[in-house]
């Protein structure tokens, strides 16, 4: 696993306390992880403040997985 | 007139994290104010203050993971956390946990606080000057908001009915359940979780409470003698903070309801009892002359 995935799944865990095994590349934040919408809203906060970036609205909404944030950071961070 | 009793009991307070236990310290003597430690007090006029002692559960300390998740406590400032455990200890002591959606909506939640969130909205103020206002958490109002000591209560347990709270200062929690205690008399609802919560220790509320001449200041050396009300040394409140919950019920909701298990403590005389008979006594509806 890659090391933005890595930090990424330390965050999701960090801040859902979500169950470890449970935090995969295809698990959905809401659906699968127990968040709920301002669940959200402070993950993408948490990546912001990790990865030193800023992350709009609108590609906000489309963060819905572990996967879809690790795919967003590895091409902003590039 | 509906008549209301109160078949539940629940606290978190300076002296410990229930009520046998604070009821008991209390019968000691004792007192819950220590020098305050968790902020810088050497250029405050008062230093001293109550406060819940943070443990594992063991003699009297609050465990707070056994009634909130850790990532839950997180979002709200401590007075819900308190209202929370007070509520859920004052259900388990009634024996009330409604399953159907004809009893959550006769059960309410009134839960008030004088002063609510404070320290949060300090901290937030420090993110908004010092990196913005996108650093802001989606948490900061809710958890900060005074009315969600009964939200969370209400969500937790499936209490769908009324969700008022109260903000009248010290009588805050007295009031609310006056208040509640009304709404069942007025048949608004059948069962109502009332109190209070309070978490203002924090650096902002010393100084605010201060520069009001409020606290006691002359006892920073002796902590445990600074709260004497009616005292010819008395020289202002000694701060605390806590939550003091009760379940009150319509009578006959109550007394139909005896045939559930009621686990009892001892801990009070203000205690309706519906197991037993003749009816209780009139401690047991003090919340009709509130």
């Amino acid at each position: 696993m890659s090391d933005i995935a890595e930090r990424v799944k330390k965050i999701v865990i960090d801040n859902l306390g979500a169950d470890p095994e449970k935090v995969t590349m295809e698990a959905s934040f809401i659906e699968d992880l127990g968040a709920d919408s301002l669940d959200t809203v402070e993950l993408v906060m948490a990546f912001e403040e990790e990865f030193g970036c800023e992350i709009p609205d609108d590609a906000a909404d489309t963060i819905q997985t572990v996967g879809d944030a690790v795919n967003y950071l590895t091409k902003a961070t590039a | 007139m509906r008549r209301v009793v109160i078949t539940g009991l629940g606290m978190v307070s300076p002296l410990g994290a229930d009520v046998d236990t604070t009821w008991q310290r209390i019968l000691e003597g004792r007192s819950g104010a220590s020098r305050i430690s968790t902020f810088e007090v050497d250029d405050l006029p008062c230093q001293i203050a109550c406060t819940v002692p943070r443990g594992d559960g063991s003699d009297g300390t609050f465990d707070a993971d056994r009634f909130m998740e850790p990532k839950e406590q997180r979002k709200v400032d401590d007075f819900i956390v308190f209202a929370v455990a007070a509520a859920q200890q004052a259900l388990d002591d009634a024996g009330w946990h409604p399953e159907t959606y004809d009893e959550q909506i006769r059960s309410g939640v009134m839960i008030g606080s004088g002063i609510g969130g404070l320290g949060g909205i300090v901290d937030a103020a420090y993110v908004l000057r010092d990196k913005g206002p996108r650093r802001i958490s989606p948490f900061f109002i809710p958890g900060r908001l005074i009315n969600l000591a009964s939200g969370h209560v209400s969500i937790r347990h499936g209490l769908r009915g009324p969700n008022h709270s109260v903000v009248t200062a010290c009588s805050t929690g007295s009031h609310a359940i006056g208040d509640a205690s009304r709404l069942i008399m007025l048949g608004d609802a059948d069962v109502m979780v009332a109190g209070g919560a309070e978490s203002p220790v924090c650096r902002i509320s010393v100084a605010g409470f201060s520069a009001c001449r409020a606290l006691s200041t002359g006892f920073n050396d002796r902590p445990t003698e600074g709260s004497r009300p009616y005292d010819r040394d008395r020289d202002g409140f000694v701060m605390g903070e806590g939550a003091g919950v009760v379940v009150l019920e319509e009578l006959e909701h109550a007394l139909r309801a005896a045939r559930r298990s009621m686990p009892k403590s001892s801990a009070t005389a203000c205690r309706a009892t519906p197991t037993t008979s003749p009816p209780p006594p009139r401690t047991a509806t003090a919340p009709t002359a509130a």
